[in-house]
């Protein structure tokens, strides 16, 4: 019974946290001093325009009135038109944030698969040489900024050996081929049986996976270790050698498993974080993502933009933390 | 013998120097209980714990002789230890809510040890655990091998670990203070369940603890220990003839409620204990 009731007041608190972030997001679009009238007709229209485009968008209305109309709105999936694309928000996101899930995924498949063994081996070995390197390439990998990592990448992998293709999601001879339907290109190519689009999509992405994942990497390996080495210092541990398991058993059964919460935390977070949108990553490697897109609204004050982006970055806060307090109590009995 | 130690020094690399926890200990064990008595700190932990080979990795261990049944430990590959931990010498430890594994069940634990050893199928493994637990008196098995360690109490928790340790029916048992983290009254359970187990199976006994008169009621011999050596060694029955000051200085320090004191004697302690 205790247990439901846990489970309830978890996702009770959901709506709770979505409507002070929409509230928040709301009086952080009003408050900044920029005139939404003045980024759509521009600062040379005549007064009597202005002042007609303000009563439009109601604007005249009191602050509460404005909130209650945009929650209105925002209930039946309307998050106002963009001033920058004239599409719906609703449909420029639907097209933007497709491309970062993709990249986001990639990426932490790359510093899940590569970080959580390098961090784990690493303080099975604390100490050794192979400890050394691993932290100093960790630290580096953490210290350098992402537009030197991803310049370098393009540099070498690109200019000079030609492994990896140029920038972009998709070469330009298979753009528009593949039919939409998830949005995530490697999806809808492999749904459409459309390999020749896939292959390319796969050579499109791998550079950019590569290194949006080598810089969390850092962070996942060195979180790992952390928690492996005060894991190992555990006397079940000694338990589990007194047993006269194998060395891996003891590693992987006995100290990692009681890691797992944790390095859970760790990971979702840095998949939320990833799927903010990487902004420099997505710039250099021209990637059409979120990231990309909250930035030019953001320069162009196209307010309904960046708050419609706002909210769906602080969605996917709100689902993966969901998420993952479901998944500890998968992973760790004492949460049940 | 089943156990030979032989002059067994044990240091931890400091940023000072090596610092010396175990200075010369020498013990043998054949299949019989014999008990460690010591303070804080007297290195009898450590003594146990290397004889598996289970010090952390900053520690040095050396010996003239330290042996399993004529295997030489220090010299044995980590194959030849596998096969010896758990299999042949069972290790228990202070306190149950830190040595189960928190996020196993009780049962998959004691199986795993099964397993390990004896091989065949988990379904086999997981009816096994349940035989061991009840053979640890457990009155509800089936129910406590599918708990998990925070939902047990200490005295289950130790019951468990007992069942996990005698699972491959080792020849020695080490037990490390096995009851020091538990209740007055489970304590003399515990120890009655494995002086009657240990007893049944013929095995030998290594009981490690800071209760000089307990250990004395328990084993046959009691071996004291006070910074890193053993000072004396007695027949269990013997106590009351304790030679060394130090000994006879834990033995007065009980109190006795046949001659109450207004106040226990205090340890004075001689420097001239810590030489050979």
């Amino acid at each position: 019974m205790r247990r439901y009731r846990a489970l309830a007041a978890t996702l009770a608190s959901v709506p709770i946290t979505l409507f002070g972030l929409i509230l928040i997001t709301f009086l952080i679009g009003r408050v900044v001093p920029i005139d939404p009238v003045l980024a759509i007709v521009g600062d040379r229209a005549p007064q009597d325009v202005v002042a007609r485009t303000r009563l439009e968008l109601g604007l005249d209305r009191p602050l509460p009135e404005q909130f209650i109309r945009y929650v209105g709105q925002l209930a039946q999936g309307d998050f106002g038109r963009s001033v920058m694309t004239s599409n719906r928000v609703s449909t420029d996101i639907a097209r933007f944030f497709p491309a970062t899930l993709e990249l986001a995924t990639a990426a932490l498949l790359v510093a899940v698969l590569l970080g959580v063994p390098l961090g784990v081996y690493a303080a099975v070995r604390q100490g050794s040489w192979v400890d050394t390197v691993i932290r100093v390439v960790c630290l580096s990998g953490y210290s350098v900024p992402i537009f030197v990592l991803a310049l370098l990448a393009l540099l070498v992998f690109y200019a000079t050996l030609q492994w990896a293709p140029g920038p972009g999601r998709q070469s330009v001879m298979f753009d528009g081929m593949v039919e939409q339907r998830t949005g995530l290109l490697l999806v809808d190519a492999a749904l459409a049986g459309e390999w020749e689009a896939f292959r390319d999509a796969v050579k499109q992405i791998t550079l950019p996976a590569l290194v949006l994942g080598l810089s969390n990497m850092a962070y996942i390996a060195r979180m790992t270790r952390a928690f492996m080495l005060e894991s190992l210092q555990g006397e079940f541990v000694v338990t589990a050698k007194a047993k006269g398991l194998s060395a891996a058993t003891v590693i992987w059964r006995h100290a990692f498993s009681n890691i797992l919460v944790r390095l859970l935390t760790v990971i979702v977070l840095t998949y939320a974080g990833l799927l903010e949108g990487a902004v420099l990553t997505e710039t250099i490697f021209s990637w059409p993502g979120l990231g990309q897109y909250l930035t030019g609204s953001l320069l162009n004050a196209d307010m309904n933009a960046v708050l419609g982006a706002t909210l769906v970055v602080g969605l996917t806060y709100v689902v993966l933390n969901l998420l993952s307090d479901l998944m500890y109590r998968v992973l760790d009995p004492r949460v049940r | 013998m089943l156990v030979e130690i032989k002059n067994l020094r044990i240091a931890f690399s400091t940023p000072t120097g090596w610092a010396e926890a175990v200075r010369g200990v020498s013990l043998t064990l054949g299949k019989e209980k014999l008990g460690i008595v010591g303070e804080s700190g007297s290195g009898k932990s450590l003594t146990a714990r290397s004889l598996l080979r289970l010090l952390p990795g900053n520690a040095r261990v050396q010996a003239d002789r330290l042996a399993f049944d004529g295997i030489d430990v220090l010299a044995a590959s980590e194959r030849q230890m596998r096969a010896i931990r758990g299999k042949r010498a069972g290790l228990i430890l202070q306190d149950p809510k830190y040595s189960l594994n928190p996020v196993m069940t009780a049962g998959d634990q004691v199986a795993e040890a099964w397993r390990a050893h004896k091989g065949g199928s988990k379904r086999a493994a997981a009816q096994a655990a349940v035989d061991l637990l009840a053979q640890v008196l457990i009155r509800d098995p089936a129910r406590v091998a599918g708990s998990y360690p925070h939902e047990l109490s200490g005295g289950m928790g130790q019951r468990v670990m007992i069942a996990m340790m005698l699972a491959p029916d080792p020849e020695l048992l080490i037990a490390d203070e096995p009851t020091s983290a538990l209740d007055a009254t489970v304590q003399a359970e515990i120890l009655r369940l494995m002086e009657d187990l240990v007893s049944r199976r013929g095995m030998g006994l290594l009981l490690i603890s800071h209760d000089l008169p307990l250990v004395g009621h328990f084993c046959d011999r009691v071996a004291v220990m006070y910074a890193g050596r053993v000072v004396e060694e007695l027949q269990a029955g013997e106590l009351t003839h304790a030679r060394h000051p130090y000994t006879r200085g834990l033995l007065n320090c009980m109190p006795r409620l046949s001659h109450p004191e207004a106040r226990l004697p205090v340890m004075v302690r001689d420097p001239a204990w810590l030489a050979p």
